[in-house]
């Protein structure tokens, strides 16, 4: 018995290896590729527990017990890689970022991957490393996690799903329905980035433009708004569907209107251009690591000031103000001179013929 | 943005504004149409007519390709790529485009048509040579700005003897549409949609000249000033319009001399007198069949006719019952006179092409100046 030899076990073959239906069956390829890749990159010591499901401890915020924030977002970007990030940072990110955008402080990161069968490990490592650097720069763990592999034809490369844990102290009170006629409306940033960089890499219609996406994680910039003890009354990450979007979101819920400022909305010269020969309107364009906030008129300088401050809120503006409004129609003055509504977008974004 | 910025000033605009406000006569109303839904785009987009004298009506033209297409034609493209199994081709609005059933070339994909959207002839030409065992059809629509880059297209798949590639030929031409409004009754007879002058598209006259409408300015008495897309180029047509009319003047004045001269791109216009020939007729949305307004693909290059390679018949559909689009595209009604705007039609669910395009009159008001409804 004492004989039995140890099997050797190839190692995963990270620079031409693909995924195959075997990674997803619960066997020992499966395992090994958590343990060789998943584990190795993302391990910390909920992780390592091994289980079904992590063992964590109960949330306080300090020292206090506080309330859960728990939030989802599943990540089907194309292409993969793009420039500015990838896949994997994005699906980082993009949870933080909707925990943190309640007032939470995010805690942890559970994470699903549907992969494709034929899909390039070294591809997946590259993916799982930026998930990981990611994570570990935003100081939020992946605790849980679980994998399918899907046959070829049937995914599009990796699908990934992440869900975010966070706490809320008592009394932080943040949402759509908050905003009242007289707020102000900021936004942390250049709009359209991350549209941008994705389209100028898309198969047919590659198109080399500087610029790169703005994925990031927000919560820093928010703990920073939420220290100055303004009047915060909503915030959001305009991401799908852009300003424009998240905006008439809002003034639905809130049952108000919105008067924006063309002039006042800041985008980079380059995205304005390409949106331009694209046929695109940038307040539609998707952003990864932008904040919209809506706050009680007075606290405005307060929270610009506190923003500015910030990395990632340099470039941080006052667009326009929350009105009275029964239609809840999101309004423009154009820098033209004119008035315009922002609607919500109407299906997809489709260029226009002539 | 260099190039773009200088025509969309704030301040240029209000000196241009005061100049329009000087400029009409007291008492006095007018009424322009701009024919090319790019410029209605702009007009919506950049809320134009807030820095207009409320005395000046812009009534919005046919001239969005879109909207002009029957649901006939777009029937056809969805029957290619549904029933015969071609991968269809075309530009981006069109996927939204309302057709028969409840279908569209959107919903036709998501039931399985390979339907791809390209940005240009180019993309659908690489396509058919990646796919050799395919059969791509380019679903050709728009009007002459789009026209001499399916001519290219058919020309070098001969070259390359890309046997796969065909096109739907569905080209229109601005001309015939603009002579069939100046001709129904209701601007002829009835004066019930008083057209006071138009503003030509100077994309269209990038590749046709001005000169086709010297024709319009003379035998109907109708001034024409051909105009850029931004803002200012369309302020500073109405502005020369307001004059010519004024002065009792119809001729054709050019807005655009940055890049539109008397006789357009002859290359260009050759390439297409070389593909295309007239069709006899050519049923439009809106404006019914309007005798030689559309082109169709020269015996030579037959075997690149998609309607000839696959049988395929029009047969004319009618519009919603209750759908205005047709009055609108005529300028005899406004969007919000359709009982079915903003109600049953929206963007979200176009019964009427008008709403399908952002440069349909109906979308635009709808995403763009509700506001003023509301007031």
């Amino acid at each position: 018995m004492a004989n039995v030899k140890r099997g050797y076990v190839r190692p995963l073959d990270l620079k031409q290896g693909r995924v195959d239906l075997t990674h997803g069956s619960g066997g020992r390829s499966m395992v090994q590729l958590i343990s060789e890749l998943f584990a190795k990159h993302l391990g910390n010591e909920y992780l390592g527990q091994g289980n079904d499901g992590a063992v964590l401890p109960a949330p306080t915020i300090g020292g206090r017990a506080g309330r859960l924030v728990m939030s989802t977002d599943c990540h089907v970007v194309s292409p993969l890689f793009f420039p500015g990030g990838d896949i994997g940072c994005l699906s980082v990110h993009g949870t933080i970022n909707d925990v943190a955008v309640m007032g939470a402080t995010p805690l942890y990161l559970a994470a699903g991957f549907v992969l494709e069968e034929g899909f390039p490990l070294a591809d997946l490592a590259r993916i799982v490393e930026s998930m990981a650097q990611a994570a570990r720069e935003a100081g939020v763990p992946v605790v849980t996690g679980d994998t399918k592999v899907v046959e070829r034809g049937k995914g599009d490369g990796v699908f990934i799903t992440t869900t975010g844990v966070g706490v809320l102290p008592d009394g932080l009170e943040l949402g759509g329905s908050r905003a009242r006629p007289g707020d102000a409306v900021i936004i942390s940033g250049c709009l359209g980035d991350h549209g941008v960089a994705i389209m100028s890499k898309r198969e047919n219609l590659s198109f080399d433009a500087p610029i790169e996406s703005d994925t990031a994680a927000l919560h820093g910039l928010i703990a920073a708004m939420l220290a100055t003890g303004a009047d915060l009354r909503c915030l959001r990450d305009p991401t799908r569907g852009g300003l424009a979007a998240t905006l008439n979101e809002i003034a639905g819920q809130s049952g108000v209107g919105m008067m924006l400022h063309e002039k006042a909305i800041p985008v980079k010269q380059v995205v304005a251009a390409a949106c331009e020969f694209l046929g695109l309107d940038p307040l539609y364009v998707a952003n990864e690591g932008k904040l919209i906030a809506i706050c009680a008129a007075d606290d405005t300088a307060r929270v610009l000031d506190a923003m500015r401050a910030h990395p990632l809120g340099r470039e941080a503006a006052l667009i326009g103000e929350v009105i009275a409004d029964d239609h809840h129609f999101v309004q423009l003055t154009t820098a033209f001179g004119g008035r315009r509504i922002v609607d919500w977008l109407a299906g997809d974004q489709l260029p226009r013929i002539c | 943005m260099k190039y773009i910025d200088e025509f969309r000033d704030g301040e240029l605009a209000k000196n241009l504004a005061a100049s329009i406000g000087a400029a009409v006569e007291p008492g006095r109303s007018y009424s322009f149409m701009e024919f090319c839904g790019g410029h209605t785009h702009a007009i919506s987009r950049y809320g134009l007519s807030d820095l207009l004298p409320p005395t000046i009506r812009m009534v919005h033209g046919p001239g969005c390709p879109v909207c002009v297409l029957p649901i006939g034609r777009v029937d056809m493209a969805i029957d290619l790529a549904l029933k015969q199994g071609v991968i269809l081709c075309t530009y981006g609005d069109t996927l939204r485009i309302p057709a028969s059933d409840g279908l569209s070339l959107m919903k036709a994909k998501a039931r399985g048509g390979d339907i791809r959207m390209v940005y240009s002839t180019i993309d659908a030409l690489q396509i058919a040579r990646d796919n050799p065992d395919r059969e791509v059809v380019f679903f050709a629509i728009g009007f002459e700005t789009t026209t001499p880059p399916t001519a290219v297209a058919i020309q070098q798949a001969e070259t390359e003897g890309l046997s796969n590639f065909s096109v739907l030929c569905c080209h229109v031409l601005t001309p015939s549409a603009i002579s069939n409004i100046l001709e129904s009754p209701e601007v002829r007879q009835w004066g019930t949609v008083p057209l006071d002058g138009f503003i030509g598209p100077a994309h269209v006259s990038t590749v046709i000249g001005s000169r086709p409408y010297e024709f319009f300015a003379e035998e109907y008495r109708k001034p024409v000033v051909i105009a850029g897309f931004e803002p200012l180029d369309v302020m500073q047509a109405i502005l020369m319009l307001v004059r010519q009319v004024n002065e009792g003047r119809a001729e054709v004045e050019n807005e655009f001399s940055r890049a539109v001269s008397r006789d357009g791109n002859l290359k260009a216009q050759d390439r297409v007198a070389e593909v295309f020939e007239l069709r006899r007729e050519f049923e439009w949305r809106g404006l019914s069949v309007v005798p030689y307004s559309a082109l169709k693909i020269r015996q030579k290059y037959a075997a690149f006719d998609a309607e000839r390679r696959f049988k395929l018949d029009y047969r004319s559909v009618p519009d919603n019952k209750a759908c205005d689009c047709g009055a609108i595209l005529r300028g005899v009604k406004k969007p919000q006179d359709c009982k079915l705007f903003g109600t049953v039609c929206t963007p979200e669910n176009p019964i009427g092409s008008c709403m399908v395009s952002s440069e349909g009159a109906c979308a635009a008001h709808y995403s763009y100046g509700r506001y003023k409804d509301a007031a």
